[in-house]
C-alpha cells in the first residue's frame, strides 16, 4: 500500500514547507521599497528612518513573537550598536561604514550573548526587570563616562567617511536610505530563511510549550540564547545604521521610551510574521511625522494613547482586520492551489 | 556614616509606602500596574498645588493628597484596569506605559515639565543633632509616618479579617473565590488603598525625591526592584528589600558618585538571577 | 535480563514532605513494567525524577550503566529516556505534522540547521507521515493541535515519545481522560509498541495493567510496597488493603 502513502508523503511535504513560500505580496512590498529610491527621492530621510527602525523591530519579533521573551530593553543593544559605529567613525579606527556595520553588530551580540543568561529563567515580570536594568545599567555606564560617549549632550564631532570608499552621505538621505534598505533586505532574508527553518521550528515549540519541547530532546536554554544573541545583533546593526545615517549617538539610544516605543512599534504590524516590525515601522513613523506637526512636545500623549486604545480593543482583533488582506493574498496564489493535491488525495485515501 | 544610614532609612522607608500597593496588587491579581507612579505623581503635584496655591498647611495636605489618589485609583480601576485583568503580561504591560506616557504628557501640559517643591513648613527644616549624627526633622518625619504606616499595614494585613481574605486571595485567588471571598471587590478596595499610598508617598517624598512629570517614569524602576526583589506574598519582604534598596542607593551615590544608580540596577540583576522568586517571597502556588 | 534503568535509593524531599521515600527500581530491557498506587503516592513525581524535571534530594539513577543523575531532561531524552504526560503537553499552535517532524528532526540532530527550509528532507518527512499513519492521525495531520478532539491529542502525545525513538518509555497515564469511544485506540497503541522498548506504565485501571504488564510495582506514600508478578500482586492482601485504605498490620 505504499501509493497513498507516497501522495500523503508529497502533500506533507507541501504543507510544511507552505509557510516558507512567497506571497505576491511580499514581492509587491520589496519591490515599493526599492522603487521608492528613485521614485519618492523628496522622502529619503524619513524613509531611511523607517528602514532602520524597521530592522530594530524586526530584532524585537525575533525574540518576542518566535521566541516568546518580553524584553523591556531591547534598547541596551541598539545603544551600543550606535555607539560603537559612532565611536568607530570618530576616532577613524574604521574609515569604512560598513565595515563599522558589521563590528557594531558583533559588538552587539557579545552583549546579547553575555546577557541572555539573564532570560532564560524567571517569570515574565523577570524578564522585563532585568532587561529594563541592563538597558539602564548601559545607559548609567555611558552617561558617567562623557569621556568616552560624550554624556548628556552626545557624541559630538563624528564624521562618517563615504560608503564603500565611493557612495558620500548626503543631507537628503538618498545615500542613506539605499544603505539602509540593502542592509535591512539581506538581514530580512536571513532571518526569514531561519524561522523557517528546524531551527526556527523549534523557536515556536519553544515559546509554545518549552516543557514539551525539553521533553522532546531540545535544550531550550541554548536555543533561547542563539536567537537572543542574533536579535542583539541585528538590533545593533539597526542602531549603528541610525549613528551613521545622522552622524551623531546619544544617551537616549538607551532609554526606556526608545524600548517602548519599540514594543508599539511591533505590536503595531504584529508579531511573529517578521513582518509585523516593517509594517509597524513604516505607520509609527508616519504617525509620528503627523501628530509632532499637531502637538510637537506632548507625542508622548498620543502614543500613550495609541497603546491603550490597541489593548483595549485587543491586539487578536487588530490582526484579524489583517486578514482578509492575508486570504487575498492567498487566493493570488493560483498555480499553487491548482498544483495542491493534498485535500482531494488524503481523502480519497481514507474513504 | 550614620547620617548616611539614617537617610537611607528614610528613603527606604518612603520607597516602601510607595511600593507597597504595588507588591499587593501583583500578588493579588498577578497585574503588572507600570503606571504605579503615576499615582505617586498625582499625590505629590495635589500636595503642590494644595500648600503652594492655595495655602492649605502641609500637614493638613498630606491626607488629602491620600484621599484624592486613592480616589483616582479607583475610578481608574473600575473604568480601565478591569478590562485588561485577563490580558496577557505583555498586554498589562503596554497598557500600563502606555497610563504612564498620557500621565506624563498631561501633567506636562497642565503643569510644565520643570520640577516642583512643595513649601515645607519650617517646623520641619533643618536638622538636629543627637550625640554626634546629623538627623534631619523631615526626614525623621518621614521616617515616623512610614513606620506608622508599615505597622498598621502589617496589623491589618495579619490580624484583620480583611487581611486574612486579602491573603488568602493573593495566595490563590481561585480557591479563596471558591470561599466566598469577593476577590473582585478585594481587589478594588485594595487598588484604590494602595494608589492612595501612592499619593501619599508622593506628596512625603516631593521634597526628597524630586518631583516632576517624568517622576512615573524615574522611579517606575524602583518599584519594580522593591517587589520583584521583596516578592509579593507579605509586607515584610518588600519592606525590607524598600531599605536594603534605600540604604544602598544612598550609600552608593555618595561613597561611588561615578557609578551613581548604576549599583542598584547591578544589585537588582545579581538578586533576580540568584532567586527569580525574589529574596524573600515563599514559593507560590502559581 | 540486562536491567536498563534503576534507581538506588532515590529520595526526593520537599518542605517537609517525603515524596519519594527510598525507592530503588529496576527496569529489564522490553519488560513491561506498570507502576501503580494510590492516589498521591508519588508515582508522577518518580517520574519527574527519572526524566530530570526535578532533581533527587539523595539517591542514583543509572541508566546503561552511566549515573545519570546530573543531566537534563534533553540530555536524557537524547540517550533514549523519553516520558508522556498525564495531561497533555502539546504544542497547540504546531499541526501533528509539525511536531512530529520536529522529533524526528531534532532526534537526527538537524535541530540546529536554520537554513535549509523545514519539509524539504524527504526521508525526514517521511518517517513523520509514517508515524502518524501508525497512529491513525493522518486525518488531523495538517490541524492545529489546539482543535483536536482529546482522545486525538492523547494518541498524539504517544506519537510525539515514539518519534523520539526511546530506550526506556514512560507512560503517564496514557488513557487518563480518554471518553470510553475513544479508549480503544489509546490500548490499542500502547498494546502495540515495539518489543525492544523498556514501557514503565503508571496507570490506575486495573484491567489495563493486569493486560499488559509482566510486572508490577506497587508505590504508597513514595516507597515501594509491593513487587512482582501480575499474579503475585493480584493476590497480596497487602495491596488490596492499601487501595480499600484499611489499616495495616505492623511488621
Amino acid at each position: 500500500m505504499t501509493t497513498p502513502a507516497r501522495l500523503t508523503i508529497v502533500a506533507a511535504t507541501e504543507w510544511l514547507s507552505e509557510r516558507a513560500r512567497w506571497h505576491p505580496l511580499e514581492f509587491l512590498f520589496w519591490i515599493a521599497a526599492f522603487a521608492a529610491i528613485y521614485l519618492m527621492p523628496s522622502r529619503h530621510l524619513i524613509l531611511t528612518e523607517i528602514a532602520w527602525l524597521g530592522l530594530f523591530a524586526l530584532s524585537l519579533d525575533l525574540i518576542l513573537g518566535y521566541a516568546g521573551i518580553i524584553s523591556l530593553g531591547h534598547a541596551a543593544f541598539f545603544g551600543l550598536g550606535a555607539y560603537t559605529a559612532a565611536l568607530l567613525a570618530k576616532h577613524e579606527i574604521i574609515n569604512e561604514p560598513a565595515a563599522a556595520l558589521l563590528i557594531a553588530g558583533v559588538a552587539a551580540m557579545a552583549l546579547g550573548f553575555l546577557t541572555s543568561f539573564l532570560v532564560l529563567r524567571g517569570s515574565d515580570l523577570t524578564r522585563l526587570m532585568v532587561t529594563l536594568g541592563v538597558a539602564l545599567v548601559l545607559r548609567e555606564l555611558a552617561n558617567r563616562n562623557g569621556w568616552l560617549t560624550g554624556g548628556a549632550d552626545g557624541l559630538q564631532g563624528v564624521t562618517i567617511k563615504p560608503l564603500l570608499g565611493t557612495f558620500r552621505f548626503d543631507m537628503f538621505g538618498h545615500t542613506g536610505y539605499i544603505y539602509c534598505l540593502t542592509v535591512l533586505f539581506i538581514l530580512f532574508l536571513l532571518a526569514r530563511r531561519m524561522v523557517n527553518s528546524p531551527f526556527g521550528l523549534s523557536l515556536l515549540s519553544v515559546k509554545d510549550n518549552p516543557l514539551r519541547a525539553s521533553a522532546i530532546g531540545i535544550s531550550v536554554d541554548a536555543r533561547l540564547v542563539a536567537v537572543y544573541t542574533v536579535a542583539a545583533g541585528y538590533a545593533g546593526i539597526a542602531g549603528a545604521l541610525l549613528a551613521q545615517t545622522t552622524a551623531f549617538a546619544s544617551l537616549e539610544v538607551f532609554s526606556f521610551d526608545r524600548s517602548a516605543d519599540l514594543l508599539l512599534v511591533l505590536i503595531i504590524g504584529g508579531a511573529g510574521y517578521l513582518y509585523g516590525g516593517l509594517i509597524g515601522a513604516i505607520v509609527f513613523k508616519i504617525m509620528q511625522d503627523y501628530l509632532s506637526a499637531l502637538t510637537p512636545q506632548y507625542w508622548p500623549f498620543w502614543i500613550g494613547l495609541v497603546l491603550v486604545v490597541i489593548v483595549l480593543v485587543g491586539r487578536d482583533r487588530i490582526t484579524s482586520w489583517t486578514a482578509p488582506i492575508r486570504l487575498f493574498a492567498e487566493r493570488l496564489n493560483w498555480r499553487a492551489l491548482k498544483r495542491r493535491p493534498a485535500a482531494s488525495i488524503t481523502e480519497e485515501h481514507l474513504s | 556614616m550614620l547620617t548616611i544610614l539614617f537617610d537611607g532609612i528614610a528613603y527606604g522607608m518612603l520607597l516602601f509606602v510607595l511600593a507597597s500597593g504595588l507588591a499587593v496588587t501583583l500578588g493579588l491579581m498577578n497585574f503588572v500596574n507600570l503606571a504605579h507612579g503615576a499615582f505617586a505623581m498625582a499625590g505629590g503635584y495635589i500636595t503642590v498645588i494644595l500648600v503652594n496655591r492655595l495655602g492649605l498647611p502641609f500637614f493638613a495636605s498630606l491626607p488629602i493628597a491620600f484621599l484624592a489618589s486613592a480616589l483616582i485609583g479607583f475610578v481608574f480601576e473600575r473604568t480601565l484596569y478591569v478590562h485588561v485583568y485577563r490580558k496577557s503580561h505583555l498586554d498589562q504591560v503596554l497598557f500600563t506605559i502606555g497610563l504612564v506616557f498620557m500621565s506624563v504628557a498631561t501633567v506636562d501640559y497642565f503643569l510644565g515639565s520643570s520640577q516642583v517643591f512643595v513649601q515645607v513648613p519650617d517646623t520641619l527644616q533643618g536638622q538636629f543633632s543627637v550625640s554626634g549624627v546629623g538627623i534631619g526633622r523631615y526626614r525623621l518625619l518621614i521616617i515616623i509616618v512610614c513606620g506608622l504606616l508599615t505597622i498598621a499595614l502589617q496589623f491589618v494585613f495579619a490580624n484583620t479579617r480583611f487581611g486574612s481574605r486579602l491573603r488568602a486571595a493573593v495566595d490563590d485567588s481561585r480557591v479563596a473565590r471558591g470561599l466566598g471571598i469577593n476577590v473582585n471587590r478585594i481587589f478594588a478596595v485594595t487598588f484604590a488603598f494602595g494608589s492612595g499610598l501612592a499619593g501619599l508617598g508622593g506628596a512625603l517624598g516631593a521634597e526628597i525625591l524630586g518631583l516632576d512629570p517624568t517622576f512615573p517614569l524615574k522611579f517606575m524602576i524602583y518599584f519594580l526592584i522593591v517587589v520583584t526583589v521583596g516578592g509579593t506574598s507579605s509586607i515584610t519582604g518588600p519592606f525590607f528589600a524598600s531599605l536594603l534598596l534605600g540604604i544602598s542607593d544612598v550609600a552608593g551615590k555618595y561613597y561611588v558618585p561615578t557609578l551613581g544608580a548604576f549599583v542598584i540596577y547591578t544589585i537588582m540583576i545579581i538578586i533576580l538571577i540568584w532567586r527569580p522568586q525574589g529574596l524573600f517571597s515563599r514559593a507560590s502556588s502559581r | 535480563m540486562t536491567i536498563v534503568l534503576e534507581t538506588i535509593e532515590l529520595t526526593k524531599r520537599f518542605a517537609g514532605i517525603l515524596a519519594t521515600n527510598n525507592v530503588s527500581l529496576e527496569l529489564t530491557r522490553g519488560s513491561r513494567h506498570a507502576l501503580i498506587g494510590p492516589n498521591g503516592a508519588g508515582k508522577t513525581t518518580l517520574i519527574n525524577l527519572l526524566t530530570g524535571v526535578q532533581r533527587p534530594t539523595s539517591g542514583r539513577i543509572v541508566f546503561d550503566g552511566e549515573d545519570i543523575g546530573k543531566l537534563s531532561t534533553h540530555e536524557r531524552v537524547r540517550r533514549g529516556i523519553v516520558r508522556t504526560f498525564q495531561i497533555n503537553q502539546l504544542f497547540s499552535e504546531l499541526t501533528p505534522l509539525e511536531t512530529i517532524g520536529l522529533a524526528v528532526s531534532e532526534r537526527r540532530g538537524q535541530g540546529l540547521d536554520w537554513w535549509r527550509i523545514v519539509g524539504s528532507r524527504p526521508d525526514l518527512v517521511t518517517e513523520a507521515v509514517e508515524i502518524l499513519e501508525h497512529f491513525r492521525l493522518t486525518d488531523v495531520i495538517d490541524k492545529r493541535t489546539a482543535i483536536l478532539p482529546y482522545g486525538k491529542q492523547r494518541l498524539l502525545e504517544i506519537a510525539v515519545a515514539i518519534a523520539c525513538r526511546p530506550r526506556v518509555l514512560l507512560l503517564d497515564e496514557p488513557a487518563a481522560g480518554v471518553p470510553e469511544d475513544e479508549r480503544h485506540e489509546i490500548l490499542a497503541a500502547v498494546a502495540a509498541l515495539p518489543a525492544d522498548v523498556t514501557v514503565l506504565l503508571i496507570e490506575h485501571d486495573m484491567d489495563i495493567v493486569f493486560s499488559f504488564a509482566d510486572r508490577i510495582s506497587v508505590l504508597v506514600n513514595g516507597a515501594l510496597f509491593v513487587e512482582g508478578s501480575p499474579e503475585e500482586v493480584a493476590r497480596d492482601p497487602r495491596v488490596k488493603a492499601v487501595y480499600l485504605g484499611e489499616e495495616l498490620a505492623d511488621g
